[in-house]
């Protein structure tokens, strides 16, 4: 692997291409503008990232933002540690979620957001209820905070594996019922389909371009890396800038860059520089560590194992089995856009996308990471585990870590066991061959 | 003699396996793990290539020697490393003494420690002339240890020279000289030995064979974890997992599931038939239920370790522990015992709690297949293996339990044998 | 009958880890079902009402060697679904026909899968309670949900219930709910007369036992109950909170009780009394059960509270309700639903002047001393320097 050829730069710097450099504009301009929310009378919504409405929230002119992108990103920059140290000591158990700990203790600190600006207290609450429980204990923890109005979207569970029209509806009734007046209350706008729709527009096209990322990885060698690559590939449209045309832009960049580099039969680019040489190609499940996500990567790409399919990246929204935003039916579609988000689906579903994707990404296995904190993730991985290994004859890794709390990150464990996977692989292909 | 050598930074112990071309074993070493790894591998590297000496010994006077001869050479040449290492350490000692001297007692130290090292000596070489002495651990850390403590405690001045500070000054000097480079090697010390032993012309020749082939070290491997680096070139080292599967399978060909209990990590492994690994899981993030735990136990109890086993066994009426936390081992022992539970009662239930916890990790990496290898300190513990005798017929029916008494070194000899793969 | 009978039948239920009642009434009654249900609220009227036995499945306490169940957890989550999945794989829930999974947190939601994946041929339902308490939306919904989930159950029993079966089982429930009213109302204001362990055991028995049989059991506790009364003492009152699912060893209970505390408030098996007032037995059946969730469904950590103040006074409100001097939080290991509500609750409880302790405990928890100690040193600490 070389380095970058810009010597002038340090080591640890990522390599950045354009739509990285854009993706990073759009966010500091994004917080730029939450920190003048208070004086520009913005409003602001404070919302989930499974479920997340930003194509409505943007129609009435408000501001989404995401805790959990804030808490993964004070993770990321070394922050999380001491956030959910405050927490602790402001009573919260060990054994709930770093994420929700760590957003309490930045609350606690000054909330100052991981650009370095501090964050606008929420016009309102938009509690997503979708795929996970701990959801409606954040939000009632922020509204003892903030004593703000808050509005609860329940998102059924898809326990047979499908959406069932009664809870299409239950969810549209909802939309209209309760969380459009909120928005119209907060904002002081009336409800503006129109724009709604030119939202949802702008969505299906960024989906189109993300999905033909996603699917580049089916190429061999695979130009993206589907799961710390696609981390940074899914952020915009996880977050504030889905239904955007900077959002809709980004995309039709990067899908620009990823199909160039497909063409060449590059590798993706990973910390250390352009993978060389594809060795393994794996399926990921569960989300990543972020308070050693670099260390992390490089126990992969180090090893020439490059991810050619996650599920993580379908925790916002899953789109590569043909769903699209449709202006046409706007609440439905956004009904049927919150109940397609991977931890809302059934746990047989979940190993039918694992089964899918190593057979049809041509994977030699598939990794878990399973984190303490998430329990939607993390209760019946194991199970998972036998299953997925059963049905696809390929063998799955195991390891355990945390979201944020870099106490539960070991490197050298997880070292030893990505490392004695990864060989374990190369015994078995070996032997197949001998 | 072409060789190759396979080492296993373990976390307790250290162990080295030398192979010969034909995939047999030459000799093997182990050592107690330290915070200078190059130092611990090469002890144990030393250690190996020095029982594979004394097997050349053994080998050339096959027939010419008796065993008790042969048997006196080995404990005269484990003396001698121990004299010259004992020295050593007086030598750090008194160092530490002229640096740092105690005011007012500073001749008081150097005379106390004086006779300290005279009496361990002479211990020693009291030792060596009782024909069967009793067992005791072979590292120098352990058996300095107890001989210093004990006469410390003899005298010992609470008003002056006190056992606290002669111990500090032992805790803070044995660190040093276990981290340094010492000649501790065959060549060195079989000479000295040799002469120690009454008839033992009989092995000269042996001995001189044995100090003048040369056992060339064609390649190592490496393995162990839990270290920023490991003391070998990336391409030499092989992950633990997989050398313990392989390990594994060279001693039982026909294992396919083994469990390993070691220090402060169990692990749970499936192989195939040429002993490729297909699924693993390791419980590494928490030490309950594994030596170590055992450890803290027997400190408690105020017993050995290799006891506990033997005590458990004499239960009539098993009580049922629900916790392994190594932290709290202590305490529930104590209200147990405080609740009027007898000790063999408690101890044939911590067992099966520890057993019950490698069953689940058997049955997360895929079950219990036949046959079924247990390795690891914990293997050589009676009750541990008649409770997991007695949970793997009752959850997986009749399978062939396999145990070695050498199953402390398949680590190390899964490494030999990768290293083996790759000259051939 | 006696008290100590009544504890004795109860006992004997609550420790048989193979729900031999549940066989024999199956036994007893050829061609019927039963169906069992995880925490914390599943309305048992419905299964009830298709002619099947409601079970209530509460894991295996700490009698039960978990073998196969570890292997499904790692050991970050809570002990509960080890215990329900070892008495599946053991065979002790063979005989059930349905297994009802209602959304008390993600890892029973996701255990309702791993059921679906294990047993493809039993009939496993996830069931969303609704969290929006709001009366078109919320009622709409949870008709709905219930009218799918009977006739699912229909199908299994193979009995689909009219209104009228309905508005019985509804009726029955009624008459369950208000004993077990009466039974709370009677320890919080005699808690010599009603030992917790006694009330505990009783409950437990009532979750594997026809819920006409629970009734009729309860009635006579209640009057063995006066008729040999226990003797006062000077203990102090405190409301317990958390342990609405996985439950505490009994040994946990007794040990609060011996260390001189007065349970005069908890949420143990909170699901036999969700429903705090008689659903309405006239008119449409499932709209007058979805009405009463809406309306009257009790506060807990499982259900969204939409009052903005609402976790800060709910403490304060109970320990009134209860005339009690203290509130004990004692919620399982990695329980999020009680781990991540307990600053809230404490917080406002601390702000009332309520004094507070908090331990967290598992359902195979061996040894009490620590909790003997604290319960011990809290009872104390509120007789010596006040309560309410």
């Amino acid at each position: 692997m070389h380095k970058p050829a810009d010597a002038g730069r340090s080591e640890r710097d990522v390599y950045k291409d354009r739509s990285m450099v854009l993706q990073k504009e759009m966010i500091a301009r994004h917080f730029e503008r939450l920190e003048r929310a208070p004086e520009t009378k913005e409003p602001v919504v404070y919302t989930f990232v499974p479920g997340n409405l930003t194509e409505l929230v943007r129609s009435f002119g408000c501001l989404p933002l995401l805790p959990e992108i804030n808490a993964l990103q004070s993770g990321m920059r070394g922050k999380s540690g001491d956030y959910i140290a405050e927490a602790e000591k402001a009573g919260h158990s060990e054994d709930v979620c770093t994420y929700v700990k760590c957003d309490i203790g930045m609350l606690k600190t000054g909330n100052i957001g991981p650009t370095g600006t501090r964050l606008p207290k929420p016009d309102l609450l938009l509690l997503s209820y979708t795929g996970c429980y701990t959801f409606m204990k954040w939000f009632e923890l922020l509204r003892e905070e903030y004593d703000c109005p808050t509005v609860f979207l329940q998102i059924p569970y898809q326990g047979d594996g499908t959406l069932s029209p009664e809870h299409r509806k239950y969810m549209e009734d909802q939309l209209r019922e309760t969380l459009i007046p909120a928005l119209e209350k907060v904002s002081g706008r009336p409800y503006d389909e129109d724009r709604l729709r030119r939202n949802l527009a702008l969505s299906a096209q960024a989906e189109d371009d993300l999905v033909a990322v996603l699917h580049s990885a089916k190429q061999k060698p695979s130009p993206i890396d589907a799961y710390f690559g696609g981390v940074y590939y899914v952020g915009p449209i996880f977050s504030a800038f889905r239904g955007t045309e900077e959002g809709a832009e980004y995309y039709r960049v990067l899908r620009q860059e990823v199909e160039a580099r497909a063409a060449q039969g590059l590798g993706p680019i990973t910390p250390d520089g352009p993978l060389e040489e594809e060795k393994y190609r794996l399926v990921f499940e569960g989300p990543p560590n972020w308070t050693s996500f670099r260390d992390f990567w490089g126990m992969f790409a180090g090893e020439g194992a490059v991810s050619v399919a996650s599920t993580y990246t379908k925790v916002g929204g899953t789109y590569d089995f043909g769903f699209r935003h449709d202006p046409e039916d706007p609440l439905g579609t956004l009904a049927d856009y919150c109940s397609g988000c991977y931890t809302n689906l059934n746990l047989p579903g979940r190993v039918d996308m694992l089964v899918k994707y190593i057979e049809e990404y041509q994977a030699d296995g598939f990794l878990i990471n399973s984190v303490k904190s998430c329990n939607s993730f993390s209760a019946g991985q194991l199970m998972m585990l036998r299953e997925v290994e059963k049905r696809t004859g390929q063998p799955g890794g195991f390891i355990e870590s945390d979201l944020v709390d870099p106490r539960y990150f070991s490197a050298a464990n997880i070292k030893n066991r990505v490392e004695s996977y990864l060989q374990m692989i190369d015994a078995r292909r070996a032997g197949k061959t001998a | 003699m072409r060789c190759v050598v396979g080492i296993d930074l373990g976390s307790t112990t250290t162990k080295a396996v030398i192979l010969d071309e034909n995939k047999r074993t030459l000799g093997r070493g182990i050592t107690n793990s330290r915070s200078n790894y190059d130092l611990a591998a090469a002890v144990a590297r030393s250690e190996a290539f020095i029982t594979a000496r004394f097997g050349l010994i053994r080998h050339k006077v096959q027939g010419k020697a008796d065993e008790r001869t042969f048997a006196l050479l080995e404990r005269a040449f484990k003396l001698e490393q121990m004299l010259h290492q004992l020295t050593r350490f007086e030598e750090i000692i008194n160092e530490e003494l002229q640096a740092r001297p105690p005011k007012g007692l500073e001749k008081d130290f150097v005379e106390a420690v004086q006779t300290i090292f005279t009496r361990i000596r002479e211990a020693e070489e009291e030792r060596f002339k009782q024909s069967d002495p009793p067992a005791r651990s072979d590292f120098f850390r352990d058996a300095v240890g107890s001989a210093y403590t004990k006469v410390a405690e003899e005298i010992g001045d609470p008003t002056g020279v006190s056992f606290d500070r002669l111990l500090g000054l032992y805790d803070k000097c044995i660190i040093t000289v276990e981290n340094e480079p010492l000649d501790l090697g065959f060549r060195e010390h079989i000479g000295t030995a040799l002469e120690r032993v009454p008839n033992g012309e009989c092995l000269r020749e042996g001995v001189e064979f044995a100090v003048a082939t040369d056992l060339d070290e064609i390649t190592t491997v490496g393995t162990g974890y839990g270290r920023a680096r490991l003391p070998f070139p990336k391409e030499q080292i092989r992950s633990e997992i997989l050398c313990h599967g392989l390990g594994a399978h060279a001693m039982f060909p026909d294992t396919r599931t083994v469990l390993d209990i070691g220090g402060q990590d169990t692990k749970a492994i499936q192989v195939d038939h040429s002993g490729i690994v297909t699924s693993f899981q390791m419980n590494d993030r928490c030490a309950a239920g594994c030596g170590r735990y055992l450890g803290y136990i027997a400190d408690e109890m105020n017993i050995g370790l290799h006891e506990l086993g033997p005590i458990a066994q004499k239960s009539r009426h098993q009580v049922k522990i629900n916790s392994t936390c190594t932290v709290f081992a202590g305490a529930e022992l104590r209200e147990r015992l405080s609740l009027g539970e007898k000790r063999e009662d408690i101890l044939a239930g911590l067992h099966r709690a520890i057993i019950l916890r490698a069953m689940s990790l058997l049955a997360r990496s895929g079950g219990v297949d036949n046959e079924f290898t247990f390795t690891g300190g914990v293997a050589r513990n009676p009750a541990a293996v008649k409770a997991l005798r007695d949970l793997v017929s009752e959850n997986y029916g009749d399978v062939a339990l396999n145990i070695s008494a050498e199953s402390i070194y398949t680590g190390a000899l899964g490494a030999a044998l990768f290293a083996h793969e790759v000259v051939n | 009958m006696t008290r100590a009978s009544i504890i004795d039948w109860a006992r004997t239920l609550f420790e048989d880890l193979d729900f031999g009642s549940v066989r024999r009434w199956l036994a007893e009654n050829p061609g019927r079902k039963a169906a069992g249900y995880l925490p914390v609220y599943i309305p048992r009227e419905i299964p009830h009402a298709c002619g099947m036995l409601p079970v209530g499945i509460h894991g295996g306490g700490d009698h039960l060697e978990i073998i196969k169940g570890d292997a499904f957890y790692q050991s970050y989550i809570c002990h509960l679904p080890r215990s329900v999945i070892e008495l599946a794989q053991s065979g002790r829930l063979d005989m059930l026909s349905a297994v009802l999974f209602p959304s008390t947190c993600d890892v029973i939601r996701n255990l309702s899968g791993m059921w679906q994946m294990l047993y493809p041929d039993l009939y496993v339902r996830y069931v969303d309670v609704p969290q929006v308490l709001d009366h078109e939306v919320g009622t709409a919904f949870w008709r709905e949900e219930m009218h799918s989930i009977l006739c699912g159950l229909a199908e299994v029993s193979g009995h689909m219930p009219s209104d009228d079966d309905l508005r019985q089982s509804i009726s029955i429930y009624n008459q369950a709910r208000s004993e077990i009213r009466a039974l709370y109302a009677m320890r919080r204001d005699e808690p010599w007369n009603v030992p917790t362990e006694e009330l505990y055991l009783l409950m437990r028995a009532g979750e594997v036992v026809p819920v006409e049989q629970f009734i009729e059991m309860s009635r006579a506790y209640r009057k063995a109950a006066v008729e040999e009364p226990g003797r006062m003492r000077d203990n102090s009152r405190v409301v317990v909170n958390g342990s609405f699912c996985e439950q505490p060893p009994l040994g946990l209970i007794k040990t609060i009780e011996r260390a001189g505390c007065y349970i005069v408030d908890d949420d143990l098996l909170l699901g036999n009394r969700f429903l705090t007032d008689d659903v309405a037995l006239d008119g449409d059946p499932l709209d007058a059960l979805a009405s009463a969730f809406i309306e009257h469904s009790c506060k807990s950590s499982v259900i969204y509270e939409c009052r903005q103040d609402g976790k800060k006074k709910l403490l304060a409100e109970k320990v009134e309700q209860a005339k009690a001097d203290g509130v004990i939080f004692a919620a399982p290991s990695f329980c999020d639903p009680a781990l991540l509500d307990r600053p809230m609750l404490r917080k406002g409880a601390e702000a009332s002047g309520i004094p507070c302790i908090a331990f967290k405990y598992a359902e195979n928890s061996g040894q009490f001393q620590q909790f003997r100690e604290q319960a011990g040193t809290f009872a104390d600490s509120i007789k010596l320097w006040g309560g309410q």
